[in-house]
């Protein structure tokens, strides 16, 4: 195939039609919808299953679900957990529920939210929920400890009553 | 009132003429200050965007913060610029916009005052005169900083401005043909007895604006500035508020080539409606004058940055090319025509 390869006549020259062309896309869009989301008072609408922050749950009785069995840190490909297990005395408050861990930490500055440590979770503690922004002044106010996680995570409306007749 | 009429004629000139360059100066510098706010805001428009609105009701305040941050950003000099010139280059950038308006006639007058800081008989010769002077800014900056984009730069701008002005001065001559007078406050006494240039001499008109945008390095002239391919050109090396006077000065020169256009073209501070086509004879219609020069100021300017968004960048032989084989031929073609017609019915 033969493209004909035409020169620019004297209008195109003149340099004109361009002119005039740009000035339509540039007014057109001057009073076009502005498309900028006002950020920290707008937010967008995070997606299910997006992979934020990882937090821990507890189950609808108020337990904490983590029984300190330290797959997530084994599996943590940054390493940004560290779990404290309880040790050999028991918690005399919260009777049969083995295991809850002494303390447990999540360094966020550390994680890359892969969502392994929820995947590999037997107990089903840890998700990974929708926070985005986390900020903090110092590094140490980026790791997270238990309380701070359990705090964030709420309680995890699941259908297995596992410690309600233990 | 008394003590103002016992002073003598020289101290009565220089206390008045003093008056009107600091009001002159303390309305430019916010002026150049809200037409960089202007410049964000209408980009950010034509991009789909917002522009700054944080500081403010709709980001009134920016041009301040902005202001602040320059004055306390670091200062730095780099190691291997020449140190004098490195200094010098800013200010000369910065004077000549400046100097410009002393010419200028802003308003008709106010309380028996004419409204011009300069009512010089060459008023159009000194204009050219000191504009060309902006180049050494550029040029300078570009030689001073020693490295090699701010002297591309440099270079650019040197050759560049130099050829638009010729253009420049040659696309005002019918002007002066048809008015008979150098001086710029009998420029508008002649447009508002007749009428406005542009309808008399358009092609001077269009040339004049198209070298005003060279003169001023904006898109689509800013070779010398050239973010994409010169990193910024004549002023990578400068930061804080050395880089602001650069900053500063090309929008002050941009209101001066915008008050050059008002008052060549444009009836300067008449209006042919309204009984504003003449001296003012009272305060009230002396600003009113004041406030329609300013008007008109204004929507240039909104040409100049709409203008810049909209428009990709000359080649730099394009430019050339432009300037020398398309605009000085058809400039001295005005002339001639202008002078013929003038000729003809004499």
């Amino acid at each position: 195939m033969i493209v004909k390869r035409t020169k620019l006549n004297f209008w195109e020259r003149l340099y004109l039609p361009a002119v005039i062309a740009g000035f339509r896309v540039t007014i057109r869009h001057f009073f076009k919808k502005k498309v900028t989301m006002q950020y920290p008072e707008e937010k967008w609408k995070v997606p299910e299953g997006y992979r934020g922050a990882p937090y821990l749950v507890k189950d609808p009785e108020g337990r904490t679900k983590c029984v300190s069995c330290q797959l997530c840190e084994f599996i943590c490909p940054p390493k940004a957990i560290r779990i404290t297990p309880p040790g050999p005395v028991a918690d005399p408050a919260v009777g049969n529920v083995e295991k809850a861990p002494h303390e447990f930490k999540i360094d966020m500055l550390r994680c890359i939210f892969c969502g392994l440590c929820q995947e590999v979770c037997p107990e089903e503690a840890i998700f990974l929920m929708k926070d985005y922004s986390l900020t903090g002044l110092t590094r140490q106010e980026m790791v997270y400890d238990k309380t701070k996680l359990l705090a964030m995570g709420g309680i995890h409306d699941d259908q297995i009553w596992k410690w309600k007749h233990k | 009132m008394v003590w103002f009429h016992n002073l003598s004629v020289t101290e009565q000139f220089l206390l008045v003429s003093a008056i009107k360059i600091v009001c002159v100066f303390c309305v430019v510098m916010p002026a150049v200050a809200y037409s960089v706010l202007a410049e964000r805001k209408i980009s950010a428009m034509i991009q789909d965007r917002v522009g700054p609105n944080r500081v403010g009701p709709g980001g009134l305040w920016q041009p301040l913060a902005d202001g602040i941050k320059t004055f306390l950003k670091e200062d730095f000099v780099p190691a291997h610029v020449r140190k004098a010139y490195f200094w010098l280059a800013p200010m000369v950038s910065m004077t000549p916009a400046l100097l410009v308006l002393a010419v200028i006639p802003f308003g008709s007058n106010l309380g028996g005052e004419h409204m011009v800081i300069a009512d010089l008989n060459v008023g159009i010769l000194y204009t050219f005169g000191i504009v060309s002077l902006g180049v050494y800014g550029i040029v300078l900056a570009g030689y001073a900083s020693n490295s090699k984009y701010p002297f591309l730069g440099g270079i650019r701008s040197s050759a560049q401005m130099i050829s638009y002005e010729i253009a420049m001065g040659m696309s005002v001559i019918p002007v002066f043909l048809i008015v008979g007078d150098l001086n710029l406050s009998k420029v508008i006494e002649y447009q508002y007895q007749h009428c406005w240039l542009v309808f008399k001499a358009p092609v001077s008109f269009v040339i004049f604006v198209i070298a005003a945008f060279a003169e001023t390095n904006r898109l689509p002239f800013d070779l010398p500035e050239s973010e994409q391919e010169l990193v910024g050109g004549y002023h990578t090396e400068y930061s804080s508020m050395k880089f602001a006077l650069f900053f500063m000065g090309e929008y002050a020169n941009m209101i001066a080539a915008s008050a050059m256009m008002v008052t060549l073209f444009l009836g300067g501070w008449t209006l042919p409606i309204g009984g504003l086509n003449g001296p003012a004879d009272s305060i009230l219609m002396g600003v009113a004058h004041l406030v329609i020069f300013m008007a008109k100021v204004a929507v240039l300017m909104g040409l100049f940055i709409w203008v810049r968004w909209m428009w990709p960048r000359f080649r730099y032989d394009q430019l050339m090319d432009l300037g020398w084989r398309r605009f000085l031929p058809l400039s001295l073609v005005n002339i001639l025509a202008t002078a013929l017609v003038l000729w003809m019915v004499a």
